[in-house]
């Protein structure tokens, strides 16, 4: 018989927010009626078979959903070791694992009436998202995004200027994507009767992390069905890049029942997490509160939240969802670093041997299964989501390669 | 007695209005806060709000995230506030003091090592933004140990019945945000201002006072004839951080000139 007690994942988070001490709702006064409202809105019609008839029918014949799991054959010859299948999330409309949750929140914001919607962005996939959801429901869209990356991803912000959207630059902080968050907070607190916040990641205050997890969770059950369906069985490990965590939390989540099944979260090791300079607050963080959630954090002795670097936009981000710290202290996802070089590394490969660009994100994913896979036997599988597509980062591998384009 | 529930009591029984300044430690230099808060008082303020510097305050207005920007280019902290608290009081023993800020700074050092080091400096109490009573029942806690309080937030947007659970948590004084915004934002609408106070008194005989939007004479006058006092802030870091030159004396001679417009016209309110 066995001793350890048996987790009920799908119960979590609590009634308040929690998973242990983590999440919550840490926001100003002001915010708690319009997520008491979201909540309230979310609880009523995640189970409404017209929401999910509805949901799934745009995941189908807007997004492109189910995504391929696809056996990248020669990847898996190279390592020498267990099988590597690619969740190709980079084939969904608009690029991204992104667009499955803004469809999901756009339609909520259908439900509130708000006809205004604002997000935050980092390297710009989440907002593009958001502006194309907006644009299909003729939705106002302010997109907030720290000016530096304003400046490093140009394309995107163009994109969005051409779905219709305003993107406004962050000019204060470090002027990255935990500055546009702290914007778009603001936006809302101020503007909250008439607008939909749609958060791009498994963090903020309750109820974002739980139904934004939810919207995720399709890549996880497609990639259950279709694992089983292609190798007769599950797979023995699942790899997913880690920034805030919504494309990994989609993945893991129908499995972590499944003991079977190993979980590697990886975050971005930047110039490597013993110099300081990452973004890898699970492996290099203490707990804290930012952004209405309680999590790791990357912060100085002073609780001064740090600057993070990564050469990948989009997980340069000092904080994690709360459901990550707490799969972290409870042992069932292990929480790994991918260096900048290293990733890098992953991008050329992947690129050079299976013809699949990856997002500089995702191209963390696939390192840490490059290393992953020698250490496991041939009839092993390991399901590796690759999370976007790597066209939006064309030009910052042209700048590390000395090319002008 | 608490010295913020003794001096709002007193302020009661003599019909006058409190006036609540905001500062930032360390803002604009490190040496300024201190004879600054003796200017705040020396204009009439009857509690010190003093800010804790942030490196992410989502409540704040364009003006107030400045100020905090500027405290930590000279590494203020919650450490080094608590330690001007103590040098505050060996001039100024009356003066309720007031640490306002975030929780993420709090979390870091410690509820209890806060109480313990924070109460022994003589800080009154505690307003965290992002902290709401749902998860203050710890800080709480700790806080009455060394008998400081825990003030709330009541927004525009809180609904009757959470005013009252919120009301009945509080300590010291309900700290009303008079408008869906940030501080310094400009949008004040003194109706509505008047209806939520109607709710707030229905639950809570704890004294009111109103901040956000609160900048000169005319808004202090508007605004501190519904309440038992109101807020001013983002005037005054406004002032302290404009011109990086000024010497200490200009900055305290600045605030006193915003503060006593105000003061005087809350004392032309008459008492009912």
């Amino acid at each position: 018989m066995s001793t350890k007690p048996t987790i009920d994942y799908s119960a979590m988070p609590d009634e308040s927010g929690h998973f242990g001490i983590f999440g919550g709702r840490f926001v100003s006064e002001t915010l708690m009626y319009a997520l008491d409202e979201l909540q309230e809105i979310y609880t009523r019609v995640k189970n409404d078979p017209d929401f999910v008839a509805e949901f799934d029918k745009d995941l189908a014949y807007y997004v492109g959903r189910p995504s391929p799991l696809y056996h990248a054959e020669r990847l898996s010859r190279e390592c020498g070791g267990a099988q590597i299948y690619l969740k190709r999330e980079d084939l969904n409309h608009t690029g991204a694992h992104k667009v499955n949750n803004t469809i999901g929140q756009a339609l909520l914001a259908k439900y509130t009436g708000k006809k205004r919607v604002i997000a935050e962005t980092g390297a710009g996939q989440h907002g593009v998202a958001t502006a194309t959801v907006a644009a299909r429901l003729g939705l106002e869209c302010v997109v907030y995004m720290g000016a530096e990356d304003v400046q490093r991803q140009a394309l995107n912000v163009y994109r969005m200027k051409l779905l219709g959207a305003t993107v406004v630059p962050v000019t204060s902080g470090s002027k990255t994507l935990k500055d546009a968050m702290n914007e778009a907070m603001r936006d809302w607190v101020t503007n909250v009767d008439n607008t939909f916040y749609i958060i791009g990641t498994v963090a903020g205050p309750h109820p974002y992390p739980q139904l934004v997890r939810d919207f995720q969770c399709v890549i996880g059950r497609e990639a259950r069905q279709q694992c089983l369906a292609q190798t007769g069985r599950l797979p023995d490990a699942l790899v997913a890049c880690v920034g805030g965590g919504s494309n990994a939390i989609g993945l893991f989540h129908p499995f972590l029942s499944d003991d079977s099944v190993s979980m590697f979260g990886v975050e971005a090791g930047g110039y490597g997490v013993e110099t300081g300079k990452h973004a890898a607050p699970l492996n290099d963080g203490i707990p804290g509160i930012l952004h209405g959630n309680r999590t790791y954090l990357m912060e100085d002795e002073n609780g001064q939240i740090i600057e993070t670097h990564s050469v990948s936009a989009g997980l340069d981000y000092p904080g994690v969802g709360p459901e990550h710290s707490w799969l972290k202290d409870i042992g069932r996802v292990k929480y790994v670093a991918i260096n900048d070089d290293e990733a890098m590394n992953g991008f050329r490969r992947l690129t050079k041997v299976e013809g699949i660009m990856p997002a500089l994100e995702s191209s963390h994913a696939i390192a840490y299964a490059e290393k992953l896979a020698p250490q496991m036997d041939k009839d092993e599988t390991i399901i590796v989501n690759l999370s976007g597509r790597g066209d939006k980062d064309i030009l910052t591998v042209a700048k590390i390669d000395g090319i002008e384009v | 007695m608490n010295r913020i529930t003794k001096r709002l009591t007193e302020n009661k029984a003599k019909g006058r209005k409190a006036l609540v300044s905001y500062i930032v430690h360390g803002d604009p230099q490190p040496g300024v806060t201190l004879p600054a808060m003796h200017a705040l008082v020396a204009a009439g303020t009857d509690i010190i709000e003093l800010g804790i510097p942030f490196s992410d305050p989502m409540a704040e207005g364009p003006v107030i995230q400045r100020g905090h920007e500027r405290a930590l280019e000279h590494h203020a902290s919650l450490t080094s506030a608590i330690s001007l608290v103590s040098e505050f009081r060996k001039t100024d023993e009356e003066t309720p003091i007031v640490l306002m800020g975030y929780a993420n700074p709090i979390e870091r050092m410690g509820y209890k090592v806060l109480a313990t080091t924070a109460g022994a400096a003589g800080v009154d109490g505690l307003l965290t933004v992002d902290l709401p009573p749902e998860e203050t029942v710890d800080l709480k806690r700790e806080l009455e140990a060394v008998g400081m309080e825990n003030i709330l937030l009541i927004a525009p947007t809180t609904a009757d019945k959470r005013v009252g659970s919120i009301a009945a948590a509080a300590g010291g004084f309900i700290y009303y945000v008079s408008l869906k915004g940030v501080t310094g934002a400009g949008h004040l609408d003194t109706d509505s201002v008047a209806e939520k106070m109607r709710q707030i008194r229905n639950h809570t005989e704890l004294p009111v006072l109103v901040g956000f939007g609160i900048k000169d004479r005319a808004t202090a006058i508007a605004i501190g004839a519904l309440a038992d006092g109101v807020v001013v802030g983002s005037v005054l870091v406004d002032a302290m951080g404009a011109d990086p030159d000024s010497s200490t004396d200009e900055i305290c001679n600045k605030i006193a000139a915003i503060l006593k417009p105000i003061r005087e016209g809350l004392d032309t309110i008459s008492s009912i």
